[in-house]
């Protein structure tokens, strides 16, 4: 803890400490409650006929044995749920000239991806559902693919939807001026091209949804494992045209989403017009295949990119031209072009060069849509850039660490802007490098490789800077016309018994959001920690938010809390002075009493002052406000998007005879601001940063030339497991943003940002004095050895 | 498909007779027909470990186990091993390092390991992350579940019990 306290230093002094999460036992205990274990009476099960072709046209549907089957109740085709929901097209506003073809839950006419849910099935059982599902016949006329993303945007070439002009989805620009001059007149100029490969979140729940219409009441309540309950509340109600009021979505304990689940999916979608026209809950969980076909996918860039460098080794400029493939339309309704803007434009953000020029293209094909996944574009963004910085640095004859400390934006350049128009306000990219160069003992590390290498073991060692963007204003989907709230709400109630309820927008999916909120708002009303409930996910109890995404909880949410507790304590002294006679300034609430405020003598428990405000108002005066609840909403303010920055250092040694690489080491220093709670702050990172060697090392969805994914199984899509893993080393700069009271910028994608970027670099080191470099991720053994030549 | 056949097996402690259909598995029937919703399908195909349970005291995937198959044996999921306190210890350590995010592989995650310590009480890291490698976690990282499981390891061989885990409070 190196940033002071300062107003936050109270009685109930909670934020700042290591403390575990109280919600975490009952899912110890075998006691979690996801949707996927709900029953509802009368529930029923809904299964999908799946399309085999990446790209066909519907001829026909032919259901009826389908319908005879046992235990089935409806079998419903796109035609059928197009009559009561309206379609949906992922663009957004901001982003000029972008463009996607329209969705139904179900297709009418046209499949555009393999794996497409085509025709559904409800029955008394999912068993029963997937029978039936196996005898519906359809006939396909099979339709040419796009899965290339070069011959996909030549001017003749097929289209992967029918509704879309062209596949190019959206294209974006920047350019500060005289880039060209700047290349030609470098001393030093280095380039690469650069793959990403597609990934997938592979949440440990699959997705599930469980929707209940109740005809009777015209009321809608979908239990549904997602991270924005009012996001879809307000889609099930304006695409099923019913009040948004009559909508109700819960979202109870999540397994797992990174992003993943706050996207429509067509068969959630579908779920709700099943129960619908059923009249009865019916529920649906993806299977693990079906996962790996339907949920979205992301990353998949080709990255051409160039840097170039004085004599010195300071960084002039970059040019970047980055090419993205989508699935055959925009995901809704964040769509499918964020990633690839955030690419662009986190492009040598923790570096001090000015000159930049970038050019985007989002291009469709006939896969799985994909969309915003766990730090949406950084870890893209920090591996070119990083790479590049490493091949300048041996281009300029510097240590890659020397060449950082030469071209990061210094600690007191702040506030400033980066070139792409990010404006930042104070972040510690020097104070992370020096750190983490003692964390790994760097120079000593160093040492060590050589003399390894003189044995022929091939160590490398890599290190990347991050910018994290966070706590997104409403710059980000509000101002393109999407209904995602930028602000969060919170509800403080003093039970007659004097404890607290907490009801909040932001939500948990177990990174320990009611943990935190709990901490800020015991903290910060003063009472301990215990006595406070924290509750989340469920749009009929908690006021509107933007809930959890984009490291939004601590950020937003914690602020949130804690303007709502300063607030109700308010309002508690202020009515406990009325009873004691006494002026509100001169009264503190402290665990659980209020006293005197500056000799800490117990004046009166805030127990009594609830049971006099719940049942004797009449020993009230007439005027005394008794509001021991309040609601309050915050939205950010001041800065557009709140940025975090860390650096992160990978070791690694190469088999240079099977190219498999372990990972020896990893360490991070990070600053996300205020940190509320050590011990889930370093967890948040490890978990991000074993996310990041995933796509690394292991993690690709693989496509054959017709778009058939060719390993969409857990047993054939490689994820990391324990023993791939190394111990990650975690280090803190606190530098709190001063938009809020609280300071708090978020943690949640700051592992995940820049950790294959560091790997990349590793690897890349490991391999320099054999003549061998890689720029595509994953780095599977096939590809390291073909980079040795080996192979 | 819809013939069923009974089955006789223990589960938590209880003998219990029920018709299940020959290819309903261990996971589904835990799940669906006895409400044991701790035990979680995350792969259905033996690769993730979320559906571990003691069967018979060794750690088997019931995802892979068919019903019918379990005729005969005790069954412990992890709500039997809450309510017996054996994994209790394991439980806390887990809930003071913050070896769980989002839960839902926890449970197969607390039965690997008490399958590990039953078998090589005091294993070291490496070993600790081999014996997890059927286990996957996409939230924590691994590494507060492989300090959990250590310090359970030390804690088991110093001769140190743990009280009733769910009733203490959080």
């Amino acid at each position: 803890m190196n940033a002071p306290l300062g107003s936050l230093d109270r009685p109930n002094s909670y934020i700042g400490r290591a403390v575990t999460r109280p919600n975490a036992k009952r899912l110890l205990a075998g006691r979690g409650r996801y949707v996927t274990d709900l029953v509802l009476p009368r529930m029923l099960h809904a299964a999908f006929l799946r399309s085999p072709y990446a790209h066909a046209r519907i001829v026909s549907i032919d259901a009826e044995a389908a319908r005879a089957m046992p235990g089935v109740r409806l079998v419903a085709t796109g035609a059928d749920l197009a009559r009561l929901c309206t379609p949906w097209v992922g663009t957004l506003d901001h982003f000029k000239g972008m463009k996607s073809a329209p969705q139904l839950p179900l297709p009418v006419e046209e499949v555009l991806w393999s794996g497409q849910a085509v025709v559904a099935v409800v029955a008394d059982s999912r068993a029963q559902a997937e029978d039936a599902a196996e005898a519906v016949l359809v006939e396909f006329e099979e339709l040419p693919v796009v899965a290339d993303i070069d011959t996909a945007r030549e001017p003749d070439a097929d289209r992967a939807a029918a509704g879309i002009e062209d596949n190019l989805c959206f294209r974006s620009r920047l350019d500060t001026g005289g880039i060209d001059a700047l290349f030609a007149g470098a001393a030093h100029v280095v380039e690469e091209e650069f793959h990403f490969g597609r990934h997938t979140a592979v949440t440990l729940e699959p997705r599930a949804i469980l929707a209940d219409w109740d005809a009777s009441e015209g009321k809608l309540t979908v239990h549904h494992a997602t991270q924005t309950p009012y996001q879809f509340q307000d889609l099930y109600s304006r695409h099923y045209g019913i009040p948004e009021a009559s909508v109700r979505v819960i979202a109870p304990d999540i397994g797992g989403s990174f992003g993943m689940k706050l996207h429509v999916y067509h068969e959630d979608m579908a779920v709700v017009g099943l129960s619908m026209l059923c009249r009865r809950p019916v529920k649906y969980v993806a299977d693990r295949m079906e996962s790996f076909v339907s949920d979205i996918h992301a990353r998949d860039h080709r990255v051409r990119a160039r840097m170039a460098v004085d004599a010195e080794g300071t960084i002039l400029a970059m040019d970047v031209d980055d090419v993205t493939a989508i699935g055959a339309f925009s995901t809704y309704p964040r769509t499918s072009a964020v990633e690839g803007n955030q690419v662009i434009r986190l492009m040598g953000a923790p570096y001090r060069f000015r000159n930049y020029r970038a050019e985007l293209a989002v291009v469709f094909q006939n896969k799985v849509q994909t969309s915003q996944y766990r730090a949406v574009g950084h870890p893209v963004a920090c591996a070119v850039t990083e790479r590049l910085v490493d091949l300048a640095a041996a281009r300029a004859g510097l240590d890659p660490a020397t060449m950082r400390e030469k071209n990061l934006i210094p600690d007191d350049a702040y506030p400033c802007e980066s070139p792409t128009g990010y404006k930042f306000e104070a972040l510690s990219h020097q104070a992370s490098l020096i750190r983490l160069k003692a964390l790994m003992d760097y120079d000593a590390l160093r040492a060590e490789q050589a003399a390894l290498r003189t044995r022929g073991i091939h160590r490398g060692i890599g290190i990347a800077s991050f910018v994290e963007i966070s706590n997104p204003s409403p710059a980000f989907y509000g101002i393109g016309g999407a209904r995602i709230s930028a602000q969060d709400g919170a509800t403080l109630s003093v039970t007659p018994s004097g404890e607290v309820r907490c009801l909040i927008s932001v939500t948990e999916q177990g990174q320990g959001t009611e943990t935190i909120i709990g901490q800020i708002v015991a903290d910060q009303f003063g009472v301990a920690r215990e006595k406070v409930r924290v509750i989340t996910g469920d749009t009929e109890i908690t006021p509107h938010g933007g809930a959890t995404w984009a490291c939004r909880g601590a950020g937003i949410g914690g602020e949130t809390a804690l303007q709502a507790a300063r607030r109700l304590r308010d309002n508690v002294l202020a009515l406990a002075a009325t009873i004691l006679q006494a002026r509100p300034g001169d009264l503190d609430l402290r665990d659980g009493l209020v006293v005197d405020a500056l000799s800490g003598a117990e004046r009166v428990s805030l127990a009594e002052v609830a049971r006099i405000a719940y049942f004797r108002s009449d020993t009230l005066p007439p005027d005394a406000r008794a509001q021991l609840s309040i609601t309050h909403h915050y939205a950010p303010q001041g800065y557009p998007f709140a940025f975090t920055n860390g650096i992160q250092g990978c070791h690694v040694e190469l088999d240079v005879d099977t190219g498999l690489v372990k990972v020896l080491k990893h360490w991070v220093v990070e600053d996300c601001g205020r940190i509320i709670n050590p011990l889930l702050v370093d967890e948040q990172v490890r978990g991000g940063v074993v996310q990041g060697l995933g796509a690394a090392f292991f993690e690709e969805c693989r496509y054959d030339d017709n778009g058939q994914l060719t390993n969409g199984s857990l047993a054939d899509y490689l994820v990391p497991m324990a023993c791939e893993m190394p111990d990650i080393v975690v280090g803190h700069i606190e530098t709190p943003t001063a938009d809020t009271a609280l300071g708090a910028k978020g943690c949640g994608e700051a592992g995940t940002a820049a950790a294959s970027a560091a790997a990349l670099n590793a690897v890349n080191d490991a391999m320099a004095p054999l003549g061998a470099s890689i720029a595509q991720i994953p780095m599977t053994p096939e590809r390291l050895l073909k980079s040795l030549g080996k192979i | 498909m819809s013939a069923t056949l009974p089955v006789t097996l223990t589960v938590n402690g209880e003998t219990l007779t029920r018709l299940v259909e020959p290819r309903e598995t261990l996971a589904d029937f835990l799940r669906r027909d006895l409400g044991l919703t701790g035990t979680h399908a995350g792969c259905e195909m033996g690769v993730c470990g979320a559906c571990l349970v003691m069967l018979d005291g060794l750690p088997v995937h019931a995802c892979l186990t068919f019903a019918v198959q379990a005729a005969g044996t005790e069954i412990a999921t992890v709500e039997g091993l809450t309510e017996s306190t054996v994994i209790a210890d394991l439980q806390r350590a887990f809930h003071e390092r913050n070896a769980l995010q989002c839960g839902f592989c926890t449970p197969g995650m607390l039965i690997a390991a008490q399958g590990l310590l039953a078998r090589l009480p005091l294993p070291s890291r490496a070993e600790i992350r081999d014996a997890l490698s059927g286990n996957y976690c996409r939230c924590t990282g691994y590494e507060a579940i492989v300090d959990a499981i250590e310090t359970v390891a030390r804690r088991r061989a110093a001769g140190e019990t743990a009280p009733r885990f769910a009733e203490e409070p959080a």
